[in-house]
């Protein structure tokens, strides 16, 4: 609790004590009405002092106004011990309502709490605590075990572990060693690090998502334009609305002044807006500090409530549904064992530096002597010929064997294939694909099962392999061989398709995808870890690679919405019923008090629930 | 160009809401949001002006609720 806080607590303890010796008190007429001022002058002064303040700067309608009007009146019509309990309970909640969003606010920004303290920069061979802000690129820093890292960089000494959880929400902590790089915000585990900085503070990753988890909650959702907006009209209204009451009664029934009154004063006291100003931001806050503790950066409210009404998602293939990566899926020797295959191929192509070349090597695994390989020649669209151990190897597309006029025979598995000759002689080939991520097919399904109506893929790849991958995954739509023009085009297509209620979500990996990013409704770049132009250009960004976590990002924005729908519909409910008792008199000025401070309360603590997220599936 | 300020003493969501709009409403500004969960105020104005304008925000805010302070 804040000083202020306290010193409320304090005031209200002191307020309540000596409202309870007043009530007892065998007293009439003035001497009553002093020792209910007494408790009400303590508990209320500022309020009253607030009040006439705010009418000096033009402020008329806000709470203290509406307080001091209703409680003055109240003393006035002689309700002493009313005027006072309903002071005291209006700054109790108000009280409780401070300490509540102090604490989801500092919860929240716990969550995001990645900001690096200290970077331990060496000088002079001593290792000395600087401000990151004061390292350079190119400067050598070193990280503790235990340590946060304070800045991007490459590790030039020391293997470890790393932990990403504050920025991916990924338990699995991953290796680091020299010529690695190592992001700051993560957690250094195990090892002690030197490493190279590679990026000032500014533009590291911490400073980035720090900066678009801050920038988030000025992007207001349409919930909370409505909010202000509807506060703007609703207390204006019911202010008139109360003047009414308390004048035309008296005037046209047999009501007494008295009794009109007091009806219009309960309803100055139900006419604050502030569950609804207060609870809906702090939800949708809360729906974004949540996200985040699992890696998903939400630019703000407003892609929460689109994102949660998608109905047509739409993958970017390579990267996004599949890791990106060429590995050597299948080898079919026809002449000699696979591992010689694959030993000649990796040898012809091992001068190359193209994928293909580079996944072959990396297949082969071993060390390969440079000197067995002569006279290599890359034969561009086609493949490559070189001389290995004293044979021409060629090794590459059906072109290139037409070319050399060796008959080949192509292979039922899909990818790329290289196949591979020696001297004129068919030996084989070996197939090289890009591997599907391990949870691609059940965040199709997860989508599916939360009622995405249709999920598309659209690729700049081979028909083939496309329609392989997406008949693998079990996608409803594919579209093959476009460009990053044709993908706008695709999506423009789909955006037409899209009911007036639904949105389009586009899922890419920010490489060359911008445009399509931008275009869609809600644009979410994957693998947002180290990527500027997915951060920048995404509405969300995921910070690891995982396609599954899409679907817990739907189902948390759904959930966030939801909580902001009840507290929206519960807060006027409640207002609603209590105002029209109030109108036919049936409703004390205590009834009313809760359906100003009571609703704010119950609304904040239901907000509160956004923080708490539904269980990742 | 775009600042951000430190608020101290916001307490009311709803007088975020309304500073917000006073503030929008001065000559000179493209854009300002308060943002009442992070404490926060984002100006975008004039560059050439934009301590005069930071200035009138500030008695903006004054005027709306006397207690918050923006940290300059």
């Amino acid at each position: 609790m804040s000083k202020k806080q306290k010193r409320m607590l304090a005031r209200i303890a002191a307020a309540a004590l000596l409202f309870a010796a007043a009530l007892p008190l065998p007293l009439t007429g003035l001497a009553r009405l002093a020792v209910f001022l007494l408790p009400y002058a303590v508990v209320g002064w500022d309020v009253l002092w607030r009040a006439v303040r705010n009418i000096a700067h033009g402020q008329v309608f806000d709470e203290n106004f509406l307080m001091a009007l209703a409680t003055i009146g109240a003393l006035a019509t002689g309700e002493y011990p009313e005027a006072v309990f309903v002071m005291l309970f209006y700054q109790v909640g108000e009280l409780f309502q401070s300490y509540a969003v102090d604490q989801s606010r500092k919860s929240i920004t716990a969550l995001m709490d990645i900001r690096p303290d200290y970077a331990n920069m060496e000088v002079d061979g001593q290792l000395q605590q600087v401000d990151p802000e004061d390292v350079a690129v190119g400067d050598t820093i070193v990280i503790k075990p235990g340590e946060r890292i304070p800045l991007d960089g490459v590790v030039l000494e020391g293997t470890t572990t790393v932990d990403t959880a504050a920025l991916t929400g990924e338990s699995l902590p991953r290796e680091a060693g020299p010529g690695d790089d190592v992001i700051s915000g993560c957690v250094n585990l195990s090892g002690l690090l030197r490493v190279q900085v590679t990026r000032p503070f500014e533009e590291s990753t911490v400073s980035k998502i720090l900066d678009l988890v801050e920038n988030a909650s000025g992007r207001k959702a349409k919930a909370e334009h409505f909010i202000t907006k509807f506060a703007r009209y609703y207390t204006p209204i019911v202010v008139l609305a109360a003047v009414a009451l308390a004048v035309l009664p008296p005037l046209f029934t047999s009501i007494q002044w008295v009794d009109s009154i007091q009806r219009a004063l309960n309803f100055l006291v139900v006419s604050c807006p502030c569950a609804l100003v207060i609870s809906v931001p702090l939800s949708f806050f809360g729906g974004i500090g949540g996200a985040s503790r699992d890696g998903i950066l939400v630019k703000g409210g407003n892609y929460l409530e689109v994102l949660a009404k998608a109905e047509i998602v739409v993958f970017d293939k390579t990267g996004t549904l599949t890791q990106g990566v060429f590995n050597v899926t299948t080898i079919h020797p026809d002449d000699c064992s696979e591992g010689q295959l694959l030993e000649l191929a990796a040898l012809a192509e091992s001068w190359s530096d193209h994928p293909i070349s580079r996944s072959l090597k990396e297949a082969y695994g071993k060390e390969l002597d440079p000197a067995r390989v002569s006279e290599a020649e890359e034969l561009s669209g086609r493949g490559v010929r070189a001389v290995v151990d004293g044979r021409t190897i060629c090794a590459g597309n059906d072109k290139l064997m037409e070319d050399i006029g060796v008959s080949w025979h192509p292979c039922h598995r899909v990818g790329t294939t290289v196949h591979v000759a020696a001297d004129g002689v068919y030996l084989g080939h070996i197939v090289i694909s890009d591997q599907v991520k391990p949870d691609a097919k059940e965040a199709i399904a997860a989508l599916k099962s939360q009622g995405v109506r249709k999920t598309v893929m659209l690729t700049g790849d081979a028909r083939e392999v496309g329609e392989d991958v997406a008949g693998r995954l079990g996608l409803d739509e594919v579209h093959t061989q476009l460009l990053p023009a044709g993908k706008v085009e695709q999506v423009e297509a789909l955006l037409k398709q899209v009911s007036p209620k639904g949105a389009l979500a586009f899922v890419g990996d920010g490489i060359n995808d911008a445009p399509v990013l931008s275009r869609a409704d809600v644009g979410i770049a994957m693998g947002g870890l180290g990527s500027d132009a997915a951060i920048e250009a995404a509405d969300i960004v995921l910070m690891d690679d995982k396609p599954s976590k899409i679907a817990h990002a739907i189902s948390i924005a759904r959930r966030t919405l939801a909580i902001v729908r009840q507290n929206i519909v519960f807060a006027l409910a409640v207002k609603l019923l209590v105002l029209v008792l109030s109108a036919a008199g049936w409703a004390s000025m205590w009834a009313a008090v809760f359906a100003d401070v009571g609703v704010s309360v119950i609304a904040i603590l239901n907000a509160m629930r956004c923080l708490r997220q539904p269980k990742q599936i | 160009m775009k600042k951000r300020f430190k608020l101290l003493n916001l307490d009311c969501a709803n007088c975020a809401a309304k500073m917000e709009d006073a503030i929008k409403k001065l000559d000179g500004v493209h854009d300002a949001t308060v943002s009442f969960m992070t404490q926060k105020l984002t100006l975008d104005a004039d560059d050439a002006r934009f301590e005069e304008i930071l200035q009138q925000a500030v008695k903006a805010c004054k005027k709306v609720e006397p207690d918050c302070t923006i940290v300059l």
